[in-house]
């Protein structure tokens, strides 16, 4: 059986047909959800994508947060559905408090489109089980607002509890401990900044975000080569 | 308070909103009677220089334009040529200078969204900008602060609309001091059957305005700002509300929005609102399909009450669209409008008189009436007396070049500045098709079909090139070079040229000598583009480039779109391999004259660099046939002289040289050619490579190896790549961002 990945679709985004043509490319099956839609049934797991949900007013994710959809997102994440959520879908997670933390303007403030080093720290997650731990990936990271931050008592969870999923090997943006991505308690959503569906192709310099796609698929359920 | 175009009793109306006497006197013998303010002030902003083009049209004419994968030549909002399986791709370019100039932010984040509504509103969905900027010197401090407010501009609408930033160049010279060139590019792709223009037809058919509200900003922009020279300070400030203001996410909608509606077939024609707003979309939609058209104000979602007719007729608003609609489908298009939450209202119909009316409301009183062909088609033409410049024949013959470098190192390392403090701001990733991203020669897109995905396994590639020095020097010449570097550009990654666009930004047209420099210049580019068998698909001129009297230099930028046959691998790049051998490819310039290192120390005269068009077709098909065979691995064009070349191929990669030239003359380091490139041949083709030459008739020269710590050239410098990439580095960030 061929998982169905949901990729979620708010006006505004802009990264939802590269995941499309990702997943796609690794053998997936994925296909878009409208933000006023109130049901992902017959998803298997979801993405939010990259780009502007809302056009970033207020805050980025403070809008999106509110889109009909996000109801039946948080229904199936606390049914343990695999869910990711890639730069502004990191910020639209935390905004929609799926995940802890926030993101704050990139130290320099400066918007930051460029390839960056992040290494694999768990691989109990929905988007690392087939990386191994201390892997260094290469993948592009797009984004203004990418400064993780939490207070100290979340930080200190989550690293007791191994919940920095990726870390920066050289910080680009300030981000408190170098977190690039954390997942939930439940290990199955997961937030990051880097863009995994842009490094899948060899012709754009990187395949090394497939391996995070591919945990993801065979989360969902995709039998993976 | 009623905003109303500057006025008094001692000048005339229409000389206050920029017409002639002559002008003036054309529009009442086309009335038969004197025209009203709102009719006057809308003959205004459609005769405008940057409306009608009636200083250059004359010789904009003279342009090649024809070849058989043209689809849509120049005159519409986009040029659209055929790339094969069933792929059209529509560009255009165009300037947002004077904007950028008052208020940089806006200014070109306007720029950015008005370049994609051209694009976008024939069908076609945008996946890569380009923008070519031109700024004072970075000592300057207003210059540093147009050029950070340009490129968050840039940064800020593009990435939020969702279209990668491909591409540009960033240039520093005091010729841009109080007048910054901000040029956009853009490039879109459409099935071919789904190309749709700007044509009214059917009367009984409606007129659909959608996108946002209509405001006060942006009011008279096409005849305040963009048709006249800036003077002072307090003056320009006084034109900054002239400015509009730009919304990404409403963009961003519209975009969505209106793919939708062409992909069903719902309107009969439809163009972006962009300058002269309502006026300029609705008669050139009438006009261009022969019809008329009555327009009703009070349709008209505005942003504020007690707007006066003629500032909903031509307030330049962003992010708006009008669409010819048969009455049976308006309702699907609105459902559509609907679901992206974008506003359409139902503002006129088609009538068959061929008058262009506006009524204050339905079945209400007529508020101006009058033939819609001829704010478009009855538009002035000028043939503006032009002057070659005096003393010009003196300044060409002028051989007194700068003394030798004190530190050829130092002086070299000098020219060198990494863009990527620029182009880390823009997405230049986004859909997956970035192979060759900004910095390189040419940027190289994977050729996807827009609608299905499909992978063609074929390659779009893409530039923007100018050079003030050499056209300053010589405008036809100069020009010619400009066309010839773009081809050499897009032969380094293995591209054949399809088609080319033009931003011709010069000063006042009416000082004779910038007249003669824009016919000069366009003569130039005919030629070229002849020789190199290139249509000229679109284009955009922005004169009145000036400030406090003084014109800038002529910088004819263009844009050019080839095609790589197959894309399997990428494209060699601007870099070296340890071990390989380097060869310059191409006729060898010596002449110092409009080189960037002559021109900072002084040296602003003497001829253009040579161009012999038919040996340059022949460089750029052996670059390309040694490319595509994959003999190269690296290679660089030096239109920015062999020593930048050299250096900026060691700095990209960490890998050092050893070359050398003859009898050790700096010179060779500095000229510059558009004809040239430094091949680092891959292991085991140099005998290839030199075959390949002879063969083609071009001269293969021997530089020297690639590898090593140091960029050595024998008897001139040494300096270690550490030093080289800290100064390449350090360009921008040092003097930008703080």
């Amino acid at each position: 059986m061929v998982a169905r990945v949901g990729v979620i679709l708010f006006p505004g985004s802009n990264c939802e047909l590269d995941a499309l043509e990702a997943i796609g490319h690794l053998g997936g099956t994925a296909e878009l959800v409208w933000h006023g839609d109130r049901s992902v049934e017959g998803c298997d797991a979801l993405v939010v994508p990259g780009g502007f949900a809302h056009g970033d007013y207020l805050r980025p994710g403070a809008i999106a947060r509110f889109s009909p959809v996000m109801d039946a997102v948080r229904t199936f994440a606390a049914d343990g559905g695999p869910v990711v959520g890639i730069c502004n879908g990191f910020q639209v997670l935390t905004e929609a408090g799926l995940l802890p933390g926030a993101l704050q303007k990139n130290a320099g403030l400066k918007f930051l489109c460029t390839t960056i080093t992040v290494r694999v720290e768990t691989t109990t997650t929905a988007l690392t089980s087939l990386a191994t731990p201390g892997d260094e990936l290469r993948i592009p990271i797009n984004h203004f607002e990418g400064n993780y931050t939490c207070d100290a008592n979340t930080l200190a969870q989550l690293r007791a509890e191994d919940r920095v999923v990726v870390r920066y090997v050289d910080n680009p943006n300030g981000s408190v401990d170098n977190i690039a991505g954390v997942c939930n308690e439940g290990r199955n959503v997961v937030g990051l900044m880097p863009h995994p569906e842009r490094a899948c192709h060899r012709l754009l310099g990187s395949e090394d975000g497939a391996v995070l796609l591919r945990s993801l698929l065979a989360s969902a359920g995709t039998p993976v080569a | 308070m009623v905003a109303s175009p500057p006025s008094s009793a001692a000048v005339p109306l229409h000389r206050a909103l920029g017409l002639t006497d002559d002008e003036a006197a054309s529009i009442e013998a086309i009335l038969g009677r004197s025209p009203n303010h709102l009719e006057l002030a809308m003959y205004s902003v459609m005769w405008s220089e940057h409306c009608s083009y009636k200083s250059s049209k004359k010789h904009l004419r003279t342009l090649p334009t024809e070849a058989a994968h043209v689809m849509v030549g120049p005159g519409e909002g986009a040029g659209v040529i055929d790339v094969g399986d069933g792929i059209a791709a529509a560009f255009r370019i165009e300037s947002h200078n004077h904007p950028s100039a008052i208020e940089p932010y806006e200014g070109a984040a306007t720029g950015v969204g008005g370049i994609l509504r051209d694009v976008f509103s024939v069908g076609a969905r945008p996946i890569a900008l380009m923008d070519p900027l031109r700024f004072g010197p970075l000592d300057d401090p207003r210059s540093r602060w147009i050029a950070e407010g340009v490129i968050a501009g840039v940064s800020g609408y593009g990435n939020s609309v969702g279209v990668p930033t491909v591409g540009g160049e960033t240039v520093f010279d005091p010729t841009y001091q109080d007048n910054p060139l901000v040029n956009v590019f853009c490039l879109g792709l459409l099935p071919k059957e789904r190309l749709v223009l700007a044509r009214a037809s059917g009367p009984g058919n409606l007129t659909v305005l959608f996108g946002s509200s209509t405001g006060r900003d942006g009011i008279g922009g096409a005849s305040v700002l963009a048709s006249a020279g800036f003077g002072d300070d307090a003056a320009d400030a006084d034109k900054r509300p002239s400015v509009q203001v730009g919304d990404p996410f409403e963009e961003k909608r519209l975009i969505e929005a209106c793919l939708e509606i062409l992909e069903a077939g719902l309107v009969v024609g439809i163009q972006d609102l962009g300058a002269a707003g309502i006026t300029g979309a609705a008669s050139e939609t009438a006009s261009k399909g022969g019809v008329g058209m009555d327009l009703h104000l009070s349709e008209v979602h505005v942003r504020e009450a007690g707007m006066e007719p003629f500032e909903i007729m031509t307030s330049e608003s962003q992010e708006r669209m009008l669409a010819i609609v048969e009455p049976a489908k308006l309702h699907e298009l609105l459902a559509i409008c609907e679901a992206w939450e974008i506003r359409a209202s139902v503002i006129g119909t088609v009538t068959g008189t061929g008058r262009f009316r506006i009524l204050d409301r339905p079945g209400g009183t007529v508020l101006g009436d009058l033939p819609a062909s001829s704010l478009d088609d009855d538009a002035p033409l000028y043939d503006r007396p032009r002057q070659e410049p005096a003393g010009r024949a003196g300044r060409m013959a002028d051989r007194a070049e700068p003394g030798a470098p004190a530190d050829v190192a130092a002086d070299l390392l000098g020219l060198l500045a990494d863009p990527s403090w620029v182009f880390r701001q823009y997405d230049h990733q986004l859909f997956l098709n970035t192979v060759e991203g900004p910095g390189g020669d040419a940027t190289v897109l994977r050729l996807k079909h827009p609608t299905t995905g499909v992978d063609t396994g074929r390659g779009l590639a893409l530039t923007c090139d100018g050079n003030h020095r050499w056209c300053a020097l010589d405008p036809r010449r100069g020009t010619a070079l400009v066309v010839a570097e773009a081809v050499m550009n897009l032969a380094c990654v293995g591209a054949r040229p399809l088609g080319l666009v033009n931003c011709l930004n010069f000063g006042n047209p009416e000082h004779p000598e910038v007249m003669w420099q824009l016919v000069e210049s366009i003569g130039g580019m005919g030629d070229a583009c002849r020789a190199l068998s290139i249509p000229v698909v679109g284009g955009n001129v922005s004169l009145y480039n000036e400030s406090r009297g003084r014109d800038i230099d002529p910088t004819p930028v263009v844009g050019l779109v080839g095609i790589l046959d197959r894309l399997d691998r990428p494209p060699p790049g601007v870099q070296l391999r340890a071990g390989a051998d380097l060869i310059a490819l191409g006729p060898e310039p010596r002449a110092l004259a409009g080189s960037r290192w002559a021109w900072e120390r002084g040296y602003q005269a003497g001829p253009a660099p040579a161009l012999d068009l038919d040996a340059h077709a022949a460089v750029a098909a052996l670059v390309r046939e040694v490319v595509m065979a994959g003999w190269l691995a690296g290679v660089h064009d030096t239109a920015d002289g062999l020593g930048v070349a050299l250096a900026e191929m060691a700095v990209r990669s960490g890998e050092g040289f050893r070359v050398a030239v003859p009898d050790s003359d700096y010179a060779w380091l500095f000229a510059e050619s558009a004809s040239r490139v430094v091949a680092c041949v891959a292991p085991g083709h140099g005998d290839d490579v030199v075959r390949a030459a002879a063969a083609a008739g071009v001269l293969a020269r021997p530089l020297g190896s690639a590898g090593g710590s140091d960029l050595v050239v024998e008897g001139l410098f040494e300096v270690s790549v550490v030093t080289a990439t800290t100064a390449w580095r350090a360009a921008l960030p040092s003097t930008l961002g703080h």
